[in-house]
């Protein structure tokens, strides 16, 4: 029966709405995704930390179930906790989840100005080791060590995800960006492993390149950029870096991917939670990282008619949230996305 | 791993408990320990300078530097120092560092390091540096009228870190496969940094100092810094000090630069924010840098590039590799020869408005120089003829 079929057809996403803002732009999602009649069933989940047998932190269990079964999270901003007792939760979640790559594509925002048009580049970032492994030791009073990991595997994997993201989405070259005339050995492995790689993806051109360069070319000249990929704290930097570039956080798209084809997309931003509850949210980087899940989950049709929707809507400077430049709320802003995403129809 | 933390710690243990006075040279008095005076100029009261080519484009700046200073006057004599960084002894660098330690001001092209060489074979210019104990990179980034760029009115001052952190070059692989580099931070070169730059804050009269640091993640690492930092702000009340997190910093430079005044920082972190501050007044080929440590001083371009795929094309920006030389004078106290060619060079890039191709002007490298030699010219001074 068709009503069976499209059922069917209905795929399961886990949804964290978070903290602060976070249950409100969850809710204007959800609406967008109605409008556009998206084969989204969403299932809503509270990842706050318990303790688990034998005292550690872990995500509550059906949380993790939710997950396990859908493969496909979106989240919302998560409030770091301070004095709870618990390590941070998105700390968290990318242990269990073991959430290897962070996806940053930036593309310039028609009708939010910046000083830099034509941005179109995506920023693959290791985020497991490197620089943020916590391995920390005072050597003598005075003198801190702080350890960076560089391994084979994980250098090979963040490889291997990057030319397959490139191949999937019609990039054409790949830049594995570094410091190894410096930190020879580490960086070093991780260049070679990229070498390596790119040797299985000939179609996609691979180059590399000094940090500093890249800094240096990123603020004159973004558009000469493609897809970059990189160690945890230089993806850190640069992945704020090209989110400045299109405007800030509040409209960058982001997503985490993780081994056994988990995947979670996220908001980057923060609770703000002097605005909580009062409409005022602008909830178009959840959206956008919405459309990036749609885009992973092979539903490019409906990614690309909300992500239209979407940029028209801000095109139009009609009715933008505050941090756009307008005075509109959250749900008008909303209203406005649905009504064009069904006139696309 | 511990050894060798240890043998590098002890340099700089060794660094406290050497009983150092400064090394006096003139009138200095020992109570007066921050006030500086230049090496003597011995031989007919002409300072002898280092001067090391380097790769790329070094070679060709170096000598449009001499070439200017040799009709402008200036009582400086050049000690070249040609260090061929492709060979795996490390005797060039050394007499290099020997030439440095001698004369007490170097003048340097960039060095370049190919990083596909096994790990024994280290940055030469990291090893100059850390040899000499250059403990303090300053780069000056300012909107040049004239040089089209997409933000307006930035003045901020970059003092980096520059013999520690992340650059210790202190790697290995325990595991086949894992490698570990070691970052380290040290209070005694962290105070000192942060010294150096509320110093030269308030001799500036620059009212702010931001310490960028990712202490959120690197707890003890980047948290001794800011504490260092805070430590030394109490000392300095009539400038405000205040701490951003790397990635916001990066993020803050792209939108809204003018925000920020003089900021300090390790020695990555450096790295990337004095590039991308380079990039947002004009490039590469605009800004000058400075290495300061006690006793010695280094100048160079801003951003350290080799400039290969341009070079002996006659195209290179000498605009910051000439503006290192005026701070050189400055240095050096010759502070009427420093002012009368900054004042050319500036008058070129903002007035003549002839550029290189870099500021996608058409000059090329000689005309440029051309020019300056003969604003230096309409100025006055007796000059060797043009």
């Amino acid at each position: 029966m068709a009503g069976n079929a499209w059922r069917s057809m209905m795929q399961t996403v886990t949804l964290i709405p978070g903290d602060g803002i976070g249950p409100e732009i969850s809710t204007a999602v959800m609406k967008i995704f109605e409008a556009a009649k998206a084969p989204i069933r969403w299932e809503e989940r509270n990842v706050t930390a318990i303790k688990g047998p034998g005292g550690r932190w872990m995500i509550p269990p059906d949380a993790k179930e939710s997950m396990d079964r859908s493969k496909i999270g979106l989240k919302g901003p998560l409030k770091t906790p301070i004095a709870a007792g618990h390590p941070s939760m998105n700390l968290l979640l990318r242990k269990t989840f073991d959430l290897y790559a962070n996806v940053r594509p930036c593309v310039s925002i028609e009708g939010y100005k910046t000083p830099y048009t034509d941005v179109n580049l995506v920023t693959i970032r290791e985020n497991t080791e490197g620089e943020y492994s916590g391995i920390e030791h005072v050597i003598v009073d005075g003198v801190v060590q702080s350890i960076k990991l560089i391994t084979e595997n994980a250098s090979r994997r963040i490889a291997e995800y990057a030319f397959e993201y490139a191949r999937n989405n019609q990039r054409s070259s790949v830049t594995a960006v570094h410091k190894a005339n410096i930190m020879r050995m580490s960086d070093g492995l991780f260049l070679r492993k990229c070498r390596e790689v790119a040797e299985n993806y000939k179609d996609v051109k691979f180059t590399e390149m000094y940090l500093d360069t890249v800094c240096l070319n990123m603020v004159q000249d973004p558009t000469q950029f493609d897809v970059l990929v990189m160690p945890n704290l230089y993806g850190d930097i640069l992945s704020d870096l090209c989110a400045g570039l299109i405007g800030g956080l509040g409209v960058t798209p982001s997503g985490n991917i993780g081994a056994n084809g988990v995947a979670i997309f996220e908001s980057v931003h923060g609770t703000a939670p002097d605005i909580a509850g009062l409409d005022l949210a602008n909830p178009t980087a959840l959206l956008l990282s919405a459309v990036m899940m749609l885009r992973h989950m092979g539903l490019h049709d409906y990614g690309n008619k909300i992500q239209t929707a979407c940029f028209d809507t801000i095109r139009d400077k009609k009715v933008l949230t505050k941090d756009l430049g307008g005075n509109s709320k959250c749900s008008e802003f909303t209203a406005d996305i649905c009504r064009r995403v069904q006139d696309l129809d | 791993m511990t050894a060798r933390c240890v043998r590098s710690v002890s340099g700089s243990l060794q660094l406290l408990l050497r009983n150092r006075w400064p090394k006096v040279y003139g009138a200095a008095t020992c109570s007066q320990k921050h006030t500086y005076t230049p090496p003597p100029a011995q031989y007919g009261g002409r300072h002898t300078v280092t001067l090391i080519p380097g790769d790329g484009i070094g070679p060709e700046l170096a000598n449009h530097v001499r070439e200017l200073f040799r009709f402008c006057c200036v009582p400086v004599d050049f000690e070249v120092v040609n260090v061929d960084s492709t060979m795996a002894s490390e005797d060039d660098i050394n007499n290099a560092i020997m030439a440095i330690r001698r004369n007490g001001v170097a003048l340097k092209g960039n060095l370049e390091t190919n990083h596909n060489l096994p790990p024994s074979y280290k940055s030469r210019n990291n090893l100059l540096r850390t040899t000499l104990d250059l403990y303090a990179n300053v780069m000056h980034c300012q909107s040049l009228p004239g040089v089209r760029t997409r933000h307006r009115n930035i003045d901020i001052m970059i003092i980096r870190e520059n013999t520690e952190g992340e650059y210790s070059s202190l790697e290995h692989e325990n595991v086949p496969g894992v490698v570990e580099c070691l970052k380290i931070i040290t209070r005694t070169k962290s105070l000192r940094i942060a010294d150096y730059a509320f110093r030269t804050a308030r001799e500036k009269g620059r009212t702010r100092v931001t310490a960028v640091h990712k202490a959120n993640i690197m707890k003890l690492g980047d948290g001794l810094f800011l504490e260092c930092c805070k430590e030394v702000a109490s000392g300095y009340p009539e400038i405000t000090f205040d701490s951003m997190i790397v990635d916001n910093t990066t993020m803050q430079l792209v939108s809204r630069p003018q925000q920020f005044d003089v900021m300090v920082m390790p020695n990555l972190y450096g790295n990337v924010v004095s590039n991308v501050c380079a990039g947002l007044v004009g490039g590469p080929g605009l800004v000058p840098g400075a290495n300061y440590g006690e006793d010695y001083a280094v100048f160079e371009t801003g951003t350290r590039n080799t400039g290969k795929s341009i070079a002996n094309t006659n195209t290179a920006n000498p605009t910051a590799m000439l503006l290192a030389s005026c701070l050189l004078l400055d240095h050096l106290k010759l502070h009427a020869y420093a002012n009368m060619i900054r004042r050319a060079i500036l008058s070129t890039v903002t007035e003549t408005r002839l550029h290189t191709a870099d500021l996608g002007g058409q000059g090329s490298t000689s005309e440029v120089v051309q020019s300056i030699m003969k604003a230096v010219e309409s100025t006055g001074p007796r000059t060797l003829s043009l």
